[in-house]
């Protein structure tokens, strides 16, 4: 900051809104330094007042009057000491926001830190890194309300109607084994061609190329039959082991048992291994009608496997608005709406680093990973300090994303203290003592940051 | 605290490491990652779109295949819930604020960056102190105050309430932009006999335009997307369309159709602005961070 001289006094204007009638006394020329604009010190308080009426009336007295309240009870008649602070440290619901908030500070400004830190740095050389910028960090301008609307339809926990899900949904789908059928099962009793072995299905008797086998199932639900096409048995060509799986169960009666009859349904899409010796010589999945070739096998006998990944429980979702995982899915909501913030800030800085040190580095023999780890990092290191201190004071006060995200029955379990000291001051808590004292809690929370902030104003300007 | 943040920046160390691994995996991974960021919108716009019947049954990316699934109804439904007026109450909110915010705390700057009286130093060193109190503090004792007054619920007590608390931000960047106004310009309009306020009207205001600029725009999408003043302070006749939302969330699941096209109407004229003026809105970020 520039230093300036005090300026020979000067009545004060008569009023602020014709200040240019205000007698303006010729500044003495300045005897040292620059030269000062010497305006009189009584004139800056008309331009200070209301700033300074409206912060002392609306954000300094109420830190007093937070203060004193909080030593009073919930209608503020009865003083009560520190009752109110005591209640946040043994109630579990106070506490649990406490716990939130302390998994919020030690998870989301490092995410969002290193997230942007990623991002700068892969975009660094990228033609369209202006497009991609302007993408990351379109969310800082939506309302944290919409972005809470958007990822409470991401996390909707319905794959078939959830983005997250969807998406999970159609990966486990390409790595594992489609729609399973969980309840599906040999028939108990000796007649069965087949028998469970270990969560697999597996024939009794042994097989070879140019037979049929079958392998009746039952206990399939009809909902997952109704689509399902109708049966046909096996027809074995030449040097394959064919075979049906198909659920062995006429509905409305009749039907013979281990016999493929007319209406009974195939199953679709069912591994199936050829095995000899414990070891799998060949796979095939059934048709729609259940059928089934294995072919290229070298004559011999073999058993007919139906591996156990066909009985898994088809997945059904992940419940990211559970008790459970709100918290992450909300973090990942918040690193949604900040990561451009982050992104922003530590592309500038990367693009403020002198090229000369790397290059020095680099004459040095460096590695270009060591010059990343032992000059870019640390060059860049104050901008990283300012993101996460940044994130640190956000995440202290998030309150709009839990909010809006936490659907009402698990908002216990995602509550935040920014939440909870709105929902007992105002919706429908009526504790005001209390919910003073979680206001100056949050107070004393980032006021490790409010004094960081002055000292380094203080000594940037010295 | 360059203007160059969205701008392609020099090359260096680390673009090297990704030349060897290959610039189209870094593209390709970066596409990805464009649309993780991307499709969640993009989904409520959709969604917003849809047949109530039909996002209650289907994911919204099937409609691409299923025109006869596309309707403008949600968005007449919501206008029928009296939304418009909730649009109105955001405007007459926000326009306001950001006009105070701006004039108030410019003429305050002022006085921090160029005159001299006692106490300057400390009390800027309050102003920063003030920059991360948090606004749960004020809730109680402004709605007594409020109460007391009789504007608790009013768009005033709204406003009143976000110009106080927009004022530390605002004070900080302008006093740091005007005070890096060449000395010499004011001097030589106060030769000209010219008087703090018409150097402060004339001279200093219209140098600062650009951080005004940042200014403005970050204060009007502060306010524009406020819930939490709202919340407390504005009646449901005076509401905003943050708060009227939220008043529809109680029963999410079931009114997806009305959430949807609000959440989309409610986040446009901020989207408007920010394509608009992205610069300056990164501009006033990077001033306001990097302190």
């Amino acid at each position: 900051m520039t230093d300036r001289l005090d300026g020979p006094p000067a009545p004060p204007p008569v009023s602020q809104a014709v200040p240019e009638a205000a007698p303006e006394k010729a500044p003495e020329p300045a005897p040292v330094k620059a030269g000062s604009l010497g305006p009189p010190a009584r004139l800056a308080i008309w331009f200070l007042l209301p700033g300074v009426l409206l912060l002392g009336a609306m954000v300094i007295y109420p830190i007093i009057y937070s203060i004193f309240r909080s030593f009073y009870d919930s209608n503020g008649n009865t003083f009560v000491g520190v009752e109110n602070y005591a209640t946040i440290f043994n109630d579990s619901s106070t506490l649990t926001t406490i716990r939130n908030n302390l998994i919020w500070v030690a998870v989301a400004p490092a995410l969002v830190t290193a997230v942007g830190l990623v991002f700068a740095v892969l975009t660094e050389r990228i033609r369209w890194a202006t497009a991609f910028k302007l993408i990351v960090f379109m969310p800082m301008a939506v309302s944290l309300m919409a972005s809470g609307v958007i990822f409470r339809l991401v996390y909707e926990q319905a794959p078939d109607r959830g983005v997250a899900n969807a998406i999970i949904t159609s990966v486990t789908d390409v790595f594992g084994s489609s729609d399973g059928y969980p309840d599906a099962r040999p028939r108990e009793n000796d007649r069965s061609p087949v028998a469970g072995q270990q969560g697999a299905v597996v024939t009794k008797q042994p097989a070879g190329p140019g037979k049929a086998v079958l392998l009746p199932l039952v206990g399939v639900k009809p909902e997952t039959l109704a689509s399902a096409a109708t049966a046909k048995a096996p027809q074995p060509g030449p040097g394959e082991l064919a075979g049906t799986v198909w659920v062995d169960f006429t509905q409305g009666g009749g039907g013979a048992v281990n016999q493929v009859d007319p209406t009974e349904k195939g199953l679709t899409g069912v591994t199936v291994e050829a095995v000899q010796n414990g070891a799998v010589k060949a796979t095939a999945t059934t048709e729609a009608d259940g059928t089934f070739r294995l072919t290229g096998l070298a004559p011999g006998d073999y058993l007919v496997r139906l591996p156990e990944s066909n009985f898994h429980a088809a997945f059904n979702g992940i419940a990211w608005l559970g008790p459970a995982l709100i918290t992450p899915a909300i973090i990942g909501a918040f690193i949604w709406v900040w990561a451009g913030f982050s992104m922003v800030l530590i592309a500038a800085g990367l693009s403020a680093i002198p090229r000369d040190a790397l290059e020095a580095a680099r004459i040095d023999g460096a590695t270009e990973w060591q010059v990343f780890r032992k000059i870019t990092i640390p060059l860049l290191a104050p901008v990283l300090l300012v993101v996460f201190v940044t994130m640190i004071i956000n995440t202290l006060k998030v309150f709009d994303l839990v909010f809006v995200i936490a659907p009402g029955s698990v908002q216990p379990q995602a509550n935040v203290i920014a939440l909870e000291m709105w929902r007992v001051s105002f919706g429908g808590g009526g504790n005001q003592g209390l919910g003073s004292a979680l206001s100056i809690f949050l107070l004393i929370l980032v006021l490790p940051f409010m004094i960081i902030n002055i000292r380094r104003f203080r000594r940037d300007n010295q | 605290m360059t203007t160059s943040s969205l701008g392609a920046p020099p090359r260096n160390v680390i673009s090297k490491i990704l030349d060897k691994v290959g610039g189209g995996l870094v593209q390709a991974v970066l596409v990805l990652i464009g649309l993780f960021w991307l499709v969640p919108t993009l989904g409520l716009f959709v969604v917003s779109l849809r047949q109530e019947t039909a996002n209650n049954s289907t994911g919204w990316w099937t409609a691409f295949t299923k025109p006869a699934e596309w309707t403008i109804k949600n968005y007449a439904d919501l206008l029928a819930t009296g939304f418009t007026a909730s649009f109105w109450n955001t405007v007459l909110i926000t326009v306001p604020t950001t006009l105070l915010v701006i004039g108030i705390a410019s003429m305050a700057a002022y006085a921090f960056a160029w005159m001299e009286f006692p106490g300057r130093d400390a009390l800027f060193l309050v102003v920063i102190g003030l920059l991360v109190v948090p606004i749960q503090i004020a809730l109680i004792p402004i709605a007594k105050l409020y109460g007391s007054i009789g504007i608790f619920g009013s768009i005033a007590g709204v406003v009143l309430f976000h110009v106080a608390f927009g004022l530390p931000f605002a004070i900080f960047l302008l006093r740091n932009f005007f005070a890096g106004i060449p000395r010499s310009l004011l001097e030589a309009a106060r030769m000209d006999g010219a008087g703090e306020w018409k150097i402060f009207s004339t001279v200093v205001f219209p140098l600062a335009k650009p951080a005004v600029a940042s200014l403005g725009i970050f204060q009007f999408l502060w306010v524009w997307n406020d819930l939490l003043v709202a919340l407390v302070f504005a009646n449901t006749e005076n509401q905003p369309m943050t708060k009227a939302l939220q008043s529809q969330m109680r029963q999410f699941g079931t009114n997806v159709d009305i959430l949807a096209p609000g959440a989309f109407l409610s986040l446009i004229i901020p989207l408007i602005l920010f394509f608009a003026f992205q610069r300056y809105f990164v501009q006033g970020m990077m001033a306001g961070s990097v302190k």
